[in-house]
């Protein structure tokens, strides 16, 4: 599904600061990985520059979706080809409507690709179903985008927006950061429900608790923009319990 | 700064420049009164010039050269007209001419209409109390002499008076048949206690236009007035609305401008009763040589009154947007709320917006606020945007949209508001 290679970026205004150096991962169809990693070790730049956010030059290295070359496409292109970032920190937009940036978004994906765009009908059926799954009041979709939301609203946002895009690689940038226990459940369930042999997932976070909803197959540690060690869901656990330190120590040695 | 003498010396210069060929049209007696007292504060005034403090960021002379330049016509090609398709009692102008074979019969229940020329004609007119007056009340502060002249010289324009609630707006239509030209036109509108109207105005009007509108609107009556100015690229005009406001009164005024090579609108609102409200608004797209400039003054004179201003500019290569606007609040206005904001949005690094947003209370209790921004699209907000799968123009289009509906917001029809964005979207879906 997403495949990286040996890949290094560093910052567009200030080419001296390298954030990732030689990342390399492989996640397959239904797999969940999970990455973890200390503060400032390049979590969030490797979802930005496999989303296509601006200022941020590749220099080497490689990274594909389903054997296309995800670096050389726009970020609606990204979009459109099954890739979805739910933001560390959403983005809030006074003017636009949830609702109506959520059709127009699922909208443009289909006529992306190739499909028939859904009628307002039959988008709200099926929004108006996830939302309360997710327990996301009908009021909040009418608000504008993340607009006045609670940092729990706009997590759960982000994974409503996840379930009506349907995508097959969802990158989620610590969504559990800021959650409740009761607000971490739900969103948990919200990821696991679109668990799926044809969709994989790659979730950043730095805390084990999420783990123990969103199961993961494979546990990678990242440390100055490098996976230093992957290995089962008992990575997570080491984590928890000792901390970076030793493993860090471990790779440095 | 100038010497003052020799700044007065120049502004009555450009006057007698102007005026050189020009006589005062004749009528009854009520509007020949009118008209020399407006010309005479025109000579004692004289006309705006470059040096002029309130014209610091926009040029006069294109408004006061004694020839008016021309300005190529523009073919819509398949857009239909704003307002189409809703159902009101047109009133047809070509070339600032009323044409009555283009224009509905001036009747509407609720509703008393006739034309300058009309009441002009007559001895003792409704009007008589109103025309000129509300013009020559808005001197001060601040001169605005161009309004003058038009009271003295506009042979053109319609008196409506508003003594129910009609069931259609009444809409102005201005069309332009030539290049060359110059149109003058003078309307006011009174509005009887409890009473409640909504005026429409579209069009470009003449390559060279001066427009006045006086407004009274009496205790607990309502005025809706939204405006579309058309979208020639090098027309130039003036536009000014006086309004005064009684006990309990509203005015909602919004105007749409799209191009234009120079365009200054000046608004000037007077709470005078108690618990009057009045929201006064603009959304601005200009792109290239287009220059448009909102000058607002509102005065609290009296307590418990609600203004609000709300300016959305959106500019691109080269084209600029002025905005000053002015809260003053007397000492008697108490629990005044008052907000003004005016914003542009910059699609390019050749766009220029210049603000002076201005506060004068006098009184101790009142809630006011006031805010100018200039910025361009947020980049952060256009990348959350396409990483959904907007396509870069598709997304940009939604926030230019998001920035202007704040204004928009100031129309109270639906489907009025909805008919302008619609205008707006595609004018922007043309350029962005
Ligand atoms: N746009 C940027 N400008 C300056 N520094 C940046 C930028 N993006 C990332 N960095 C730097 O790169 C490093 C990695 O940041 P980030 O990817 O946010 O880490 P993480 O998500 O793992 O906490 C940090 O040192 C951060 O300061
Ligand atoms: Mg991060």
């Amino acid at each position: 599904m997403l495949e990286i290679n040996n890949l290094h970026c560093e910052l567009e205004d200030d080419t001296e600061v390298k954030i990732l150096k030689g990342l390399s991962l492989t996640v397959k169809p239904g797999e969940v990985h999970a990455i973890m990693g200390p503060n400032g070790s390049g979590k969030s730049t490797l979802s930005y520059v496999l989303s296509g956010r601006d200022g941020y030059e590749v220099t080497e290295g490689s990274a594909t979706l389903e054997g296309e070359d995800l670096l050389d496409m726009e970020p609606e292109e990204r979009a459109a080809a099954g890739l979805f970032l739910a933001f560390q920190y959403p983005v809030e937009i006074p003017g636009v409507g949830n609702m109506t940036f959520l059709r127009t978004a699922v909208n443009a994906q289909r006529k992306a690709r190739g499909e028939e765009e859904l009628s307002a009908g039959e988008f709200l059926k099926i929004i108006r179903a996830k939302a309360k799954e997710l327990q996301i009041e009908p009021e909040m979709l009418k608000r504008p985008v993340n607009v006045g939301f609670s940092g729990g609203e706009k997590k759960r946002n982000e994974i409503l927006q996840m379930a009506m895009l349907e995508p097959k690689m969802c990158i989620l940038d610590e969504t559990d950061s800021g959650l409740d226990v009761d607000a971490m459940k739900l969103v948990s369930d919200g990821v696991n429900a679109l668990r799926a042999s044809d969709r994989a997932f790659l979730v950043i976070t730095h805390y084990q608790r999420l783990l123990n909803h969103i199961k993961p197959d494979v546990v990678h540690i990242m440390s100055e923009g490098r996976i230093i060690k992957s290995g089962g869901p008992e990575l997570a656990l080491e984590v928890e319990e000792n901390g970076y330190g030793d493993l860090l120590a471990e790779a440095n040695a | 700064m100038i010497p003052r003498a020799k700044l007065k010396s120049q502004k009555l210069e450009a006057a007698e420049a102007l005026l050189a060929a020009r006589a005062l049209p004749g009528g009854g007696a009520w509007i020949t009164r009118a008209r020399e007292a407006a010309h005479a504060r025109v000579m004692d005034m004289g006309l705006p010039v470059k040096r002029d403090e309130y014209w610091r960021y926009t040029d006069p002379r294109r408004l006061t050269d004694a020839e008016p330049q021309g300005a190529a016509l523009l073919d819509p090609q398949d857009e239909s007209p704003v307002f189409d398709g809703f159902d009101r009692v047109k009133l047809v102008f070509v070339d600032g001419v009323l044409n009555e074979a283009e224009s509905d019969p001036l009747a509407l229940e609720g509703v008393e209409i006739c034309t300058l020329a009309q009441a002009a004609a007559t001895d003792l007119h409704w009007a008589r109390d109103l025309y000129g007056t509300l013009e020559a009340r808005g001197q001060k502060p601040v001169e605005r002499s161009l309004a003058s002249l038009n009271t003295a010289y506009a042979t053109e324009g319609v008196l409506i008076r508003v003594t129910g609630r009609p069931a259609k707006p009444l809409s102005l239509i201005y069309h332009r048949s030539g290049e060359a030209g110059e149109a003058m036109v003078h309307h006011v509108i009174r509005v009887e206690p409890g009473a409640e109207a909504t005026v429409l105005e579209n069009g470009p009007m003449a390559a060279r236009f001066n427009q006045v509108m006086e407004v009274d609107v009496a205790q607990g009556g309502t005025l809706h007035h939204i405006r579309a100015q058309g979208r020639d690229h090098e027309r130039a005009g003036v536009a000014h609305l006086f309004a005064q406001l009684g006990e309990g009164a509203n005015l909602k005024s919004f105007t749409l401008t799209a191009n234009g090579a120079l365009i200054r609108n000046e608004a000037v609102i007077w709470l005078d009763g108690a618990r009057g409200s009045a929201h006064i608004a603009g959304a601005t797209v200009g792109d290239g040589a287009f220059h448009h400039d909102d000058t607002v003054f509102i005065n609290h004179a009296a307590p418990q009154c609600e203004s609000r201003q709300v300016f959305k500019k959106v500019l691109r290569h080269g084209a600029v947007g002025v905005f000053q606007g002015k809260i003053l609040v007397d000492q008697v206005a108490q629990l005044t709320d008052g907000y003004q904001i005016s914003q542009s949005l910059l699609l390019d690094e050749d766009a220029q917006f210049l603000a002076k947003p201005e506060l004068e209370i006098y009184a101790d209790d009142v809630k006011c606020s006031h805010g100018s921004t200039s910025g361009e699209i947020d980049p952060n907000q256009l990348f959350y945007l396409r990483a959904r799968g907007l396509r870069e123009d598709q997304a940009k289009l939604l926030l230019v949209l998001a920035f202007l509906a704040e204004a928009l917001e100031e129309i109270a029809d639906p489907a009025l508001a909805e008919d302008l964005r619609e205008r707006m979207e595609s004018w922007l879906k043309r350029r962005v």
